[in-house]
């Protein structure tokens, strides 16, 4: 079970990062707990300033913009 | 072993592609006007008539802007790779008020952040102990000194006007933020920011890129700026051509002219609730200034429409109270005037 959060303020490329996520991990079977964290003091507190941003297991592992697939696949 | 030469060899594909491309680039650059006129006499129009200058125009513009863009644009996604905000960040963390704010503005430039990003970056930045002056220099200049602009003034009017709207824009962002800065105004700032502000907040580094990810990024840059603006652009080479072709010469005079005294807080003011990108407003402002338009007027038109957006300040409100929304209105907008007057006094 992985743990992932996305970090965005909702814009266009947040909502493709989530999308992206939830297909690859259904693609792979791994089983995923994905939420998502709009408030900003929260984002800010994991020192990332670009969104959207992804955070596995309490690490940030993507910070900037949509992650291409091949780095999505390389969380699970 | 294997995974190792398989980059090797997507690196060296790419090297191929980009010295292929460049050569190509040049190619076409060079010939657009042959370009322009064979297409037009195959239209078996001439340049005597007004609508045959007003086609050669679209004819030449079109892939002179195209071409331009589509190159300054690839090498604008290389060089973001190395500024990730976070980075950038780095730089800024501990600098003092005035290096701290050329820099800024400096890193304005080559930094890549979307404006959704930009209460995240500006609370980020405040909470790496990054003055609030040095900030707003960085926050000025992202959108004030704009590549895509640069890249076409330089292809329009030569390495002399770019040299000026870069260096004036530099100045503006620094000057405003040194302004805003000496006026203390953190009070003003929205009061879950300043908890934050006081705060400390994490670190994230990013990561280490190779090559095959900056010449990658650097076509997914082409991809989401020029497939997103084109139709811009065609439309303000259209409107450009219209001007071109119909407008007389020195209508423009009379009221875009440099004896106008209120022709630049017109253009300044005009700028404001329209939102659009610069690359859609370079032809259009081409046009103007072939028929009598002064390039200072112009200009500060261009910058008011990119760097004073209503969009823009509608995210700030999230961050900040209206007075400081104001004090950067005002401050920006006294800077964009300047800088109207000295290009008109100047060119």
């Amino acid at each position: 079970m992985k743990n992932i959060k996305v970090l965005g303020t909702g814009c266009v490329n947040c909502r493709n990062t989530v999308a992206l996520i939830e297909a690859v991990a259904k693609e792979r079977g791994t089983e995923i707990a994905l939420e998502k964290v709009e408030d900003m003091a929260a984002i800010i507190g994991y020192g990332v300033m670009s969104t959207p941003g992804v955070v596995v297991d309490g690490k940030v592992v993507h910070a900037g913009g949509v992650p291409n697939r091949e780095k999505v696949e390389g969380w699970f | 072993m294997t995974t190792h030469t398989q980059a090797q060899g997507r690196l060296a594909q790419w090297w191929v592609v980009v010295v292929l491309a460049s050569g190509l680039w040049v190619a076409a650059y060079s010939h657009l006007t042959d370009f322009a006129n064979a297409l037009l006499a195959l239209l078996g129009l001439t340049r005597d008539t007004r609508l045959g200058e007003a086609i050669h125009f679209f004819l030449y513009d079109t892939p002179k802007v195209l071409l331009l863009l589509t190159g300054i644009v690839f090498v604008m996604g290389i060089i973001q790779t190395f500024f990730a905000p976070e980075r950038t960040r780095a730089l800024l963390a501990g600098k003092r008020v005035g290096v701290g704010n050329v820099l800024a503005a400096s890193l304005g430039i080559v930094t890549p952040f979307c404006s959704c990003s930009a209460v995240p970056l500006f609370i980020g930045f405040l909470s790496a102990g990054v003055p609030l002056g040095v900030t707003f220099s960085f926050l000025i200049s992202a959108p004030m000194v704009n590549e895509v602009a640069l890249a076409l003034l330089f292809g329009m009017f030569g390495w002399k006007v770019a040299a000026l709207y870069l260096g004036l824009g530099l100045a503006v962002a620094i000057v405003s933020g040194l302004v805003i800065g000496q006026l203390k105004m953190e009070k003003h700032l929205e009061d879950w920011v300043q908890q934050i502000q006081n705060g400390q907040a994490a670190s994230y580094e990013g990561d280490e890129l190779d090559w095959v990810a900056r010449f990658e990024a650097g076509r997914d840059h082409i991809r989401n700026i020029v497939g997103k603006v084109w139709p811009y652009i065609l439309a303000g080479i259209c409107v450009g051509a219209g001007i071109h072709g119909y407008v007389p010469e020195d209508f423009m005079a009379s009221f875009m002219g440099k004896d106008v005294w209120w022709a630049v807080p017109a253009a300044v003011l005009l700028g404001v609730p329209m939102y659009t990108n610069a690359a859609g407003i370079i032809p259009i402002v081409e046009a103007l200034i072939g028929k009598g338009a002064a390039l200072g007027t112009v200009l500060a038109f261009m910058m008011s429409v990119i760097a004073l957006s209503a969009p823009e300040m509608i995210i700030l409100r999230k961050a900040l109270k209206p007075r400081l929304i104001a004090t950067f209105a005002g401050v920006v907008a006294t800077g964009i005037l300047l800088v109207g007057y000295v290009f008109n006094l100047v060119l």
